[in-house]
């Protein structure tokens, strides 16, 4: 069963908390993880690692580059 | 002290290990004579022979913010825990970045990163490997960690001598400082392989004590009934500077870091050599380089792991280059083996005694074994006299290794 928008972003709110200490609560769709979170093409890396654990979706490196936002993120999760 | 050239002294001091996650906790239960060697409760403890180990005091995990433990080996977030600390306690001096140098390095490096990251990749694939796998598992990650938190950019270096790679580095950091590369280093070892493996493997090569009847009784040095090392981790770290940096700044001097010895076995890869030859030309280049004599030699920290082949032999090499006056110790009795974090404990242990004048005692010693002719301090701590004095710090590896670093008093 597909997730929500919600749990998905919940989720990712609970692993970039975890990799890079930003409280879950900033971690919101319109967010841009490089010019609002500050977070690294390698932190980028290691979300995406956790992001495959928790939703089970592959996300490729030639996908990963092209996730801006949080947002865009949560839509890939759920396409 | 009539060499001409530059004085390195030791201006701060950091540890974490089995009796504590500082040094100040350390050093006090070092003094109360307690052993930080438990039960392991792992899952895994039925597959091994050793079923105990001087486990940290306290958890790096517990430390360190999650985002920065995450992307640290084990032995990496000791280190920087220590270093942490002995930056602080040097009172985190104003130093041009290009005169501060790092020398941290490890026994065996990340090896839970190596088996874990290999599991993962059998199991899932590369795409779920940590993006800082490399980082963790690489022996010099610690250095590396170091330089980047304190800005260090004389140079960053991790010297690997198995377990006397900590001593190495304290050597290598006098060196470093008198060769006109830095005024301040900051230098030890660490080590994080409690692990199953580990274990397995050092009982393999017949090192360890299995006496897992009695886990705080098992690392007995000079003891007839010792039966092998027993292996612990954490890291311990100092911070070196010139005593011309030093003194202009007003820092707290602990000891002068008087000169170090080096030499090589040449004989058999695990095995000490029968004749003690080695370790005698380590001290005797220590003294040397330190210009010092036998005579102002008061304190000797002992390499002492509790093995059979080891303990003796070292005592009969102190009492041939010292003599048999200085006070001889053995802290892994209560520390456990470090491995390539030894050298670095014992070298904060061994600038305390001559910092407060008492030598922390050696436990479990109930029968000196027959040979030693030297003063093993044992039960309870031993004063030092007033006056300047001296001390030397042992630290032999797997490889053939022998370190032999010497302190005085200020």
């Amino acid at each position: 069963m597909a997730l929500t928008e919600q749990e998905i972003l919940a989720g990712l709110g609970k692993i970039i908390n975890e990799i890079t200490g930003i409280p879950a609560a900033e971690v919101s769709p319109e967010k841009s993880f490089v010019d609002d979170l500050d977070i690294d093409s390698l932190s980028m890396v290691e979300i995406a690692v956790a992001a495959q654990d928790e939703f089970g979706v592959e996300i490729p490196d030639d996908q990963l580059k092209h996730l801006k936002t949080v947002k865009d993120v949560i839509n890939f999760i759920q396409a | 002290m009539s060499k001409d050239r530059v004085r390195v002294v030791v201006t701060g001091l950091g540890a974490t290990t089995p009796l504590g996650g500082d040094v100040a906790s350390t050093w006090s239960a070092l003094l109360d004579g307690r052993s930080g060697i438990r039960t392991l409760t792992g899952d895994w403890v039925d597959s091994v022979p050793v079923k105990f180990a001087g486990l940290a005091a306290v958890d790096p995990n517990e430390v360190l913010p999650k985002p920065e433990a995450r992307r640290l080996d084990r032995a990496e977030q000791f280190a920087l825990i220590a270093a942490r600390e002995a930056w602080r306690d040097a009172g985190s001096p104003e130093v041009e970045p290009e005169r501060l140098g790092v020398v941290v390095g490890s026994g065996i490096g990340g090896i839970t990163t190596i088996l874990n990251a290999y599991d993962t990749f059998k199991e899932k694939g590369w795409t779920r490997l940590s993006p800082f796998t490399v980082p963790m598992l690489m022996p010099n990650g610690a250095a590396g960690w170091i330089s980047i938190e304190l800005g260090a950019r004389a140079g960053a270096h991790a010297v690997a001598s198995a377990c006397a790679t900590g001593a190495e580095a304290v050597g290598y950091a006098i060196e470093m400082i008198r060769s006109g590369r830095a005024d301040v280093v900051v230098a030890g070892g660490t080590e994080a392989a409690i692990h199953p493996l580990n274990i397995a493997s050092f009982a393999a090569s017949r090192a360890m004590s299995t006496r897992n009847d009695e886990p705080e009784r098992a690392s007995r040095p000079f003891d007839r009934g010792r039966d092998g090392f027993v292996l612990g981790e954490g890291s311990g770290v100092i911070v070196l500077e010139s005593e011309e940096h030093a003194r202009a700044r007003g820092a707290r001097i602990y000891a002068v870091a008087g000169g170090v010895g080096y030499s090589a076995d040449a004989h058999h890869i695990t095995l000490p050599e029968q004749s003690g030859a080695g370790v005698m030309a380590a001290m005797r280049d220590a003294l040397e380089d330190a210009s010092l004599t036998g005579d102002d030699i008061r304190h000797v920290n002992a390499h002492a792991t509790s093995t059979p082949a080891g303990d003796v032999l070292e005592t009969i090499a102190i009492s041939k280059v010292i003599g048999s006056h200085p006070l001889v110790t053995a802290t892994k009795s209560m520390t456990g083996h470090l491995l390539g974090g030894a050298g670095g404990v014992e070298s904060v242990f061994t600038i305390k005694a001559l910092a407060h004048r008492i030598i922390p005692p050696t436990i479990n010693l109930d029968d000196l074994d027959d040979g030693i002719e030297v003063e093993i301090v044992r039960d309870s701590p031993r004063p030092l006299p007033e006056g300047q004095l001296a001390a030397v710090n042992n630290s032999f590896g797997f490889g053939g290794h022998n370190v032999a670093v010497a302190f005085t008093t200020v």
